[in-house]
Parts: structure tokens; C-alpha cells; sequence
């Protein structure tokens, strides 16, 4: 419990008198995750943890950007409570600033909602080192421009995450996983029409020729949907969501690149571009290889999605597709308000930013 | 009513014929309302004691004219205001005296709905509701249900991120639409979002999603849609005071249900509201809860059961389950009508949006009683009690000058509590030219300024619904030129 948020805005400061570009660590779970390589002095954010204010009834728990997400999970579990959006704890490395800044969510995510979706409110110390405050610890706020749910996969390029206030949810009564043997094509067509369904389902992804479908709610509405829908239920399931939540099933590890294609949920799966993993009903697809981020991006973006480049490869060329030349624009004047010297996280984005 | 002083011109205005000269080069004659009485439906939203004519309307019927509209008027540097079906109630959508009105309610096409992937592509002039009739034969509907959903549009909605009384289980318009096409000042086409759940590089959409017509012009939403409940059920509570009702909805959230929704009225409004619906409402309660539960047939069961058990536990003086379909919207219709409703009780009724922690709800409906008996306004309060947001109705009469002055005293003094309690100026309506002076009691001048910042990124000129939303610093020359009634000083 120490708030060094005092000291992590003098440290922004000089650096800005300096014109010295930082990058912002935590717990460093990330790091070679998801961004480019940044080679720069780190301003480390690690020591300033702490859940600042709990209740829950008000269903909203604040900490500081440092607090391990272990911490946070352990807090609300007290309460029968969770973090709705399932982020990776990362064996406990992963921060809360740090799942906010990349928008880590895990499979429940087209239900509940991803890290930005329960954002309410964010303290935030931008790049001439003022500590700002926007939104709040309320459900509802609709003051001024949404500056918090903005941080959300921005990687620390608009400022550094000083505090944040999130929706919590309480957890489920009952859970079970329902597999089935199927392809690709018919698990995608599967997936989405059950998820056009009235019914608890809160996960649904394909993996070694098996769909696996996660119901939870209500006891009796689980059980009654699970024999509704047939199949076989799998005795470990909360071991898988969680391995998967993880990322440490056998299909994340090896040395090759880790692509990830974030897509309509019914883009058709092309031959060049099969995925290993397809998870939240079909909207994130994972593929590992030595593919080109144009290519893959041309198959992604015919069904209106974008590929990146998630894990290994080269971190030093543009992980994420360059949008045209007008959201260039905007995304480069939202920089330069935030962040007018561009000392922090420079190029971690993309490199032009 | 208050009609706005004449403007004060430092930047000087662009004469008005030379602006219908250009647009009539673009347009057919039918989508120019030049005449000031055809005008007159367009110079206020819901909140109509602020009032404005602009020097033209107009209302085009395709993206390429919207497109037009804005390339001229961004040469001209003429102010456009965006309006959708002016419902609003911030004064968002009212006109700017020296600039163009931009109504956007011809654009009224669903162009494509995908049942299996649950998304539709709307127009911004789509009304709410018409998407979820567009869309009910799949069983599918569209989640977030302003009151006004009959009326409001699509685009509107986003330019506020509007709520409804579903929002505590299924979100607001931010969590419930995937991407936008936006057209910017100088009218260049830009997508925002993707058909996919997020979408590389700061999220614009986020952004977008309440901007309130200052960032950029949305020409077509692509919204997510869910699947049809089963079945709902309404669990309808009386309660003798509203610290009872207020702890009832503690304990709900506390045993772990999340209802679809969750609202609570006082006194005055069940009055109001079961004089004009017939519901059956409980006129002896003190306060009123409202609380639905939908999904499987069991998951309904269950949640009922257990919501009714608590209820009673809590002290509710009544307690009445929906019996079927025709019964449940019963109950929701005084809900649903209760602005109306209350407004029948007077001339006039302004209604507020504060958001506040729910545990403060009692202390605050307590402070604003005390605050009615001063201020001698009667207020009527209804509550969207699952996620904190509350809409006192303050009554008052819109003829009699001293009387407004007093509502907006009173109101003003609503949302510095929220504040105080550690809430917010507004839940869902937006700020727009109404809660400009309050947006110093939410933020600090640092804040302030970077909100300024935004707006400058995307509109440098700050012709897009200039003086609305967030204040324009001071020491800008922009603000010495907008006309007296936006400034807040
Ligand atoms: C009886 C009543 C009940 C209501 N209940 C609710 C409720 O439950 N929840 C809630 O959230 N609100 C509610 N409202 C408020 C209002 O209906 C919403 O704010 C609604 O979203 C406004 O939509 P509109 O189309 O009428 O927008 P308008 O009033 O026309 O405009 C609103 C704002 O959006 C901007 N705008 C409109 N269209 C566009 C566009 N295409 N691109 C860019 N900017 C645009 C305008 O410039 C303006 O700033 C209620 C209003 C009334 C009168």
C-alpha cells in the first residue's frame, strides 16, 4: 500500500524538462508482449500499489495502476466477487495498470466485457507530469470526453495510469464446460448460433478439433441449458478457461511468432491463415508461423477486422496494420495533447507515434 | 421563451445568402428550411427553455450530401450543430445563431443486419427502437432503451452515450456498438472501431461515444444486438421510507443478482405515474422499486424468487410479481411515462441526471427535499437505482422568468451535491450548453484544458457544435467570439 504517484509525476516532469523519452514498466508480465520493442530508461510504477476503496455493493473497486491483479482478485473474492473480464494474472506479475493500458481481456469478454468496458474512472498522470482525474466511481458518467476508456490499449503512449476505478461483478453460482468433436467451420457456425440464444453462456472457443462451451449462472439454468444443448461435459473445465485465461495452453508456448486476428465473429476461416485457436465466439482468432503482418492483415480486414502481431517476431517493424492517413492524423494530435515532447512509451504503439 | 441576446460578432459572421448560395449548389431546394417560422421546430431540444434560431437548417437525405454540407461550411468556417430527433435534454442539439443546423434525420436506413454474427449497420436517423423491430424476428433486439427510444435516434444516442433502464446488465451505448463512419469537420470519411471486439491503436470509438456532436459527425453505427430473453419478470416493491428501498437495493446486488433492471421511484413520482398509467402502483409507499430479471425460463425462476424473498426482508409494505407479458409492461409503463406523468403536475418540469454512489441515495433525496422546501419548487424523483443515476424533476413554471431562475438554481445546486457525494454532474443526458458552468465542479482547470486539447485534435477551428460540452478556455479567442448565451462565465 503506497501511493507513489507524487513521485512518479516529478519524475515525468524531468524528464520532460530533459526531453528524455521514457517507458513505463509495472510487473513486466508484457513486456515482449503485444507492443514494439522500446530500448529506453524505465520509469517504474512497480511500488505503487494498493486497493484504495472497496465497497461492494456499490459493485466498483479503485486501486493504484501498480496493484498486482492477484491482489485485486484475492480482495474481491472475499466478497464472492471477480473481475468480470477474466485478464491473465501472469503467475501474479500482471498489474492492473498494465491489463488497462493493453486492454487484457480473457474468454468471457464478448459478455461481460473487456478491460475498457468496466473502466469507470482513471487518475493519470500525462506527459508534462500533471496528475489528472477523469470519469469516476460511478456506473454512469457522461462528463466530458470518455479520457479513461481512451487509456485502454493506448500502452501508456497518452500517460501513466496512476489510479483506476473499475466495475466488478459478483461470480457466478455455478459453472460447467459442454465439448464437442468439430472443424473450424462448424464450431465458428456452432458458437454463434448458440450465442444468438437466450441461455448462460460465457465462453466459447475451438481448440484441437473441439468446441468447448462454459455456461454459468443460476444453477438450475445451467444444468437445464446443458442438457438442452447435448454434449459432453468436461470434468476439469474451470482448469481449461483458466489455462486459456492464462494463455499457457500448449498452443500459446513455442518459439514462432504468436499472431492474434481480432474479427467478426463469422469471418470464414481462409486456407492460408488457419488458426490454431479460436476464442470469444469466434472474434480472436490465434495463429503461430512466419507470416507477414500485410498478408495476414488483407485476410483480416476482409472481414472487417485487423491482425497483429502478438508475441515474438520482428518487435522492431510495426506490429499492428497502419490505419489510413485521417485516423493517423487524429491519433498523433491525441499524442501530442497528452504528450506534447512524446516522452512517453514513444513507438511502443506504432512508430509513428 | 428566453430569447439569447444578440450576439456579439468579433470573428465576423459569414452572410447568410452566401452560405444558401453554396448549399443550394448542393442540395435539392427540400432539404433547406430557410423560412424562421419552418425553423422554429428546430430551435431547442427537449429542454426547451433554451431556444435559438440558426441562420439555415437543413436536412440531407445521403452521406455524400452530408459530406458536402460540411466541406462548405468548413470553408466558411461556419458553426454546424448536429441534430438527430432533438430529444435531448442538455440543450446539445440547439442551434448556434451564426451557424447551420444539421439534421440528420433523413438518413433513416437499417443497410444491413447479420443475425448470426448479431450486428446490424444502421443510419444515425434510425430511431432506437426501430433497430429492435428491425431486428425482433431474429430474436434479437438492440440493449440500451432510453425512455425516449420511441423517438431518439441512433446518432443521438452515441453523441451521448445514452442509458436506459436496462443498462445496469447489459451496458450503455459505448459496450453495445462496434464501429461508426464519421465524417470530420472538413467532411473526410473515417471509419472508427472494426467488426471486431477492439480494434488497433487508441480507441476512437470510446471517444466518439459521448463527444456530443464536437468531434465529428456520425453517418453510420454498426451496433451489437443480443438475443431475446426467454422470459422477464417485474418484482414490484412498496416500501415505507426510501432509506428501506435504498438498502433493498444493496442487498439485491449484495446476494449476487444483477437484475436487467433496477428502478426506484418516490412518492411524488408513484403518484404521478399511477394517475397516468394505472399500473397499480402503491400511492401509500414512500418509495417504489422496479426490479426485472430476465434470461432462461430458470434463470427467471430463480432470480425472482429470490429478489421477492428479499424484498419482503427488507420491509417492503408491497410486494407484486408480474403474472405475465400484458402485466409486465403495465408496471414498466408508469416507468416508462413517468416524465410526462410528472410533468402534468405543473406548467413545466427540468428534469436532472446526477449520478451518485448508490449507498448515498437516502442522504440525497433527503438534501433535495430540504433544497425544495427553499427553493418552494416541488421535485418528484425517479432512479435508475441499480447503477446511481438519478433524475430529480424539479417543477416549476416556464412563464414566469423568477420561477426558471430559481429551477436552475435549484438544479444547479442538484449536481454540486452529486459531486459532493462523490458522483458526477451527468449519467446519460450530456452536458451540452445546460451543465457548461458545472463542468468546473467535476474537473480542474488542468482537466479542463486537455479537454479543450481533444477538441482541438479533431476540430482545430472549433466549428463542430461550438460552446457546447466542454467549456472553451477563457483566453481563447474563439470564446470572446461565441455569442452571450454559451459563454459560462
Ligand atoms: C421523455 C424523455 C426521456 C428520456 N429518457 C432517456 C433515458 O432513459 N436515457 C438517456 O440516456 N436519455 C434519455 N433522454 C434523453 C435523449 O433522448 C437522449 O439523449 C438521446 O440520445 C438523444 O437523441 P436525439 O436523436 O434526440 O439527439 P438530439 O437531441 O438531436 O442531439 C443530442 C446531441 O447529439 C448530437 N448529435 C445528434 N446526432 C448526431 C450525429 N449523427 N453525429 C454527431 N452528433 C450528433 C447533437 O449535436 C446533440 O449534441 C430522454 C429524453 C426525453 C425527452
Amino acid at each position: 500500500m503506497t501511493d507513489r504517484s507524487a513521485e512518479m509525476a516529478t519524475a515525468i516532469s524531468d524528464a520532460a524538462a530533459r526531453r528524455q523519452p521514457l517507458y513505463i514498466s509495472a510487473g513486466g508480465s508484457k513486456r515482449q508482449l503485444l507492443g514494439r520493442a522500446c530500448e529506453l530508461p524505465i520509469l517504474d510504477v512497480c511500488g505503487h500499489t494498493g486497493v484504495t476503496e472497496y465497497q461492494p455493493s456499490e459493485l466498483v473497486l479503485t486501486a493504484r495502476a501498480g496493484t498486482p491483479l492477484a491482489e485485486i482478485e484475492a480482495v474481491l473474492e472475499k466478497e464472492c466477487q471477480t473481475l468480470p473480464f477474466e485478464p491473465p494474472l501472469f503467475g501474479g506479475r500482471a498489474t492492473l495498470g498494465g491489463t488497462v493500458a493493453c486492454n487484457m481481456s480473457g474468454p468471457a469478454r464478448p459478455w461481460a466485457g473487456s478491460a475498457r468496458d468496466l473502466v469507470l474512472g482513471i487518475k493519470l498522470i500525462d506527459g508534462r507530469g500533471q496528475l489528472l482525474n477523469f470519469g469516476g466511481r460511478v456506473m454512469k458518467n457522461v462528463a466530458g470526453y470518455d479520457v479513461s476508456r481512451l487509456q485502454a490499449g493506448a500502452q501508456g503512449t497518452l500517460g501513466v495510469i496512476s489510479e483506476i476505478s473499475l466495475k466488478v461483478m459478483p461470480q457466478a453460482e455455478h459453472s460447467l464446460t459442454l465439448v464437442y468433436e468439430m472443424n473450424a467451420v462448424d464450431a465458428i457456425d456452432s458458437m454463434n448460433r448458440r450465442a444468438g440464444q437466450a441461455s448462460p453462456l460465457t465462453a466459447a472457443c475451438w481448440l484441437d478439433g473441439r468446441l468447448l462451451l462454459r455456461l454459468s449462472g443460476a444453477a438450475a439454468a445451467v444444468e437445464h441449458t446443458a442438457t438442452a444443448w447435448g454434449g459432453e461435459k468436461l470434468a476439469d473445465g474451470a482448469d481449461f478457461w483458466r489455462d486459456l485465461r492464462e494463455m499457457r495452453l500448449p498452443v500459446f508456448a513455442g518459439p514462432e511468432p504468436l499472431w492474434r486476428l481480432s474479427m467478426k465473429s463469422t469471418a470464414r476461416v481462409v486456407d492460408n491463415a488457419c488458426p490454431a485457436l479460436i476464442d470469444w465466439c469466434g472474434a480472436q482468432r490465434w495463429l503461430r508461423g512466419n507470416f507477414q503482418l500485410q498478408t495476414l492483415q488483407q485476410t483480416a480486414a476482409a472481414a472487417g477486422g485487423n491482425a497483429s502481431l502478438f508475441s515474438g517476431g520482428d518487435r522492431k517493424a510495426e506490429v499492428r496494420p497502419t490505419p489510413d492517413t485521417v485516423s493517423v492524423r487524429l491519433q498523433q494530435r491525441l499524442k501530442q495533447a497528452f504528450d506534447p515532447l512524446g516522452i512517453l512509451n514513444p513507438g511502443r504503439l506504432y512508430g509513428w507515434l | 421563451m428566453r430569447e439569447s441576446p444578440s450576439p456579439s460578432h468579433s470573428l465576423a459572421p459569414v452572410p447568410r445568402d452566401a452560405l444558401l448560395r453554396r448549399l443550394q449548389a448542393v442540395l435539392p431546394e427540400r432539404c433547406i428550411i430557410s423560412e424562421t417560422e419552418s425553423q422554429r421546430p428546430f430551435e431547442c431540444d427537449a429542454l426547451t427553455i433554451y431556444r435559438e434560431l440558426p441562420l439555415l437548417v437543413v436536412l440531407p437525405e445521403n452521406v455524400e450530401q452530408v459530406q458536402q454540407v460540411l466541406r462548405i461550411c468548413h470553408e466558411l468556417a461556419v458553426p454546424v450543430v448536429a441534430r438527430g430527433a432533438g430529444t435531448g435534454l442538455c440543450a446539445g442539439s440547439m442551434p448556434h445563431p451564426e451557424g447551420l443546423l444539421l439534421g440528420l434525420s433523413k438518413l433513416d436506413k437499417v443497410i444491413e443486419i447479420d443475425p448470426l454474427a448479431r450486428t446490424a449497420r444502421v443510419q444515425p436517423g434510425v430511431s432506437n427502437l426501430a433497430i429492435s423491430a428491425a431486428v425482433a424476428h431474429h430474436g434479437l433486439y438492440y440493449g440500451p432503451d432510453p425512455s425516449s427510444q420511441i423517438a431518439c435516434s441512433i446518432g443521438g444516442n452515441v453523441a451521448e452515450n445514452s442509458g436506459g433502464v436496462h443498462c445496469l446488465k447489459y451496458g450503455l451505448t459505448v459496450h453495445n456498438i462496434l464501429a461508426l463512419e464519421v465524417l470530420t469537420v472538413a467532411g473526410e470519411r473515417v471509419t472508427v472501431g472494426s467488426t471486431g471486439l477492439d480494434t488497433p491503436g487508441y480507441d476512437l470509438l470510446a471517444l466518439m461515444t459521448g463527444s456530443e456532436g464536437l468531434l465529428g459527425i456520425v453517418v453510420e453505427v454498426t451496433v451489437r444486438l443480443l438475443p431475446s430473453p426467454e422470459v422477464a419478470q417485474v418484482i414490484m416493491a412498496g416500501f415505507p421510507t426510501v432509506t428501506a428501498a435504498g438498502d433493498a437495493v444493496g442487498a439485491v446486488i449484495a446476494a449476487g443478482i444483477i437484475p436487467a433492471g433496477l428502478e426506484m421511484m418516490d412518492r411524488l413520482a408513484i403518484q404521478a405515474a399511477e394517475d397516468f398509467a394505472h399500473a397499480g402502483y402503491p400511492r401509500e409507499a414512500e418509495a417504489l422499486l422496479l426490479c426485472e430479471v430476465d434470461g432462461t425460463r430458470e434463470e427467471v425462476a430463480s432470480c425472482s424468487e429470490n429478489v421477492e424473498a428479499l424484498f419482503r426482508e427488507m420491509g417492503a409494505s408491497s410486494v407484486v410479481v408480474s403474472r405475465d407479458e400484458a402485466h409486465r409492461a403495465l408496471l414498466w409503463k408508469g416507468r416508462k411515462s413517468a416524465f410526462p406523468a410528472v410533468g402534468r403536475l405543473a406548467p413545466d418540469y427540468y428534469c436532472m441526471d446526477g449520478t451518485i454512489p448508490r449507498s448515498q441515495v437516502s442522504r440525497v433525496l433527503k438534501e433535495i427535499s430540504t433544497l425544495s422546501a427553499q427553493y418552494g419548487l416541488a421535485v418528484a424523483n425517479v432512479f435508475h437505482a441499480g447503477d446511481g443515476n438519478l433524475h430529480p424533476l424539479i417543477l416549476f413554471d416556464a412563464s414566469k422568468p423568477e420561477e426558471v431562475r430559481r429551477a436552475e438554481q435549484f438544479g444547479a445546486d442538484i449536481l454540486a451535491l452529486s459531486v459532493q457525494v462523490g458522483g458526477c454532474i451527468t449519467g446519460e443526458h450530456g452536458v451540452g450548453l445546460e451543465k457548461l458552468r458545472q463542468m468546473s465542479h467535476q474537473f480542474g482547470p488542468a482537466e479542463l484544458a486537455l479537454l479543450e486539447d481533444i477538441k482541438a485534435a479533431f476540430d482545430p477551428g472549433l466549428n463542430l457544435n461550438p460552446g457546447k460540452g466542454i467549456p472553451i478556455l477563457k483566453r481563447c479567442q474563439e470564446y470572446r467570439a461565441l455569442p452571450a448565451r454559451h459563454r459560462h462565465d
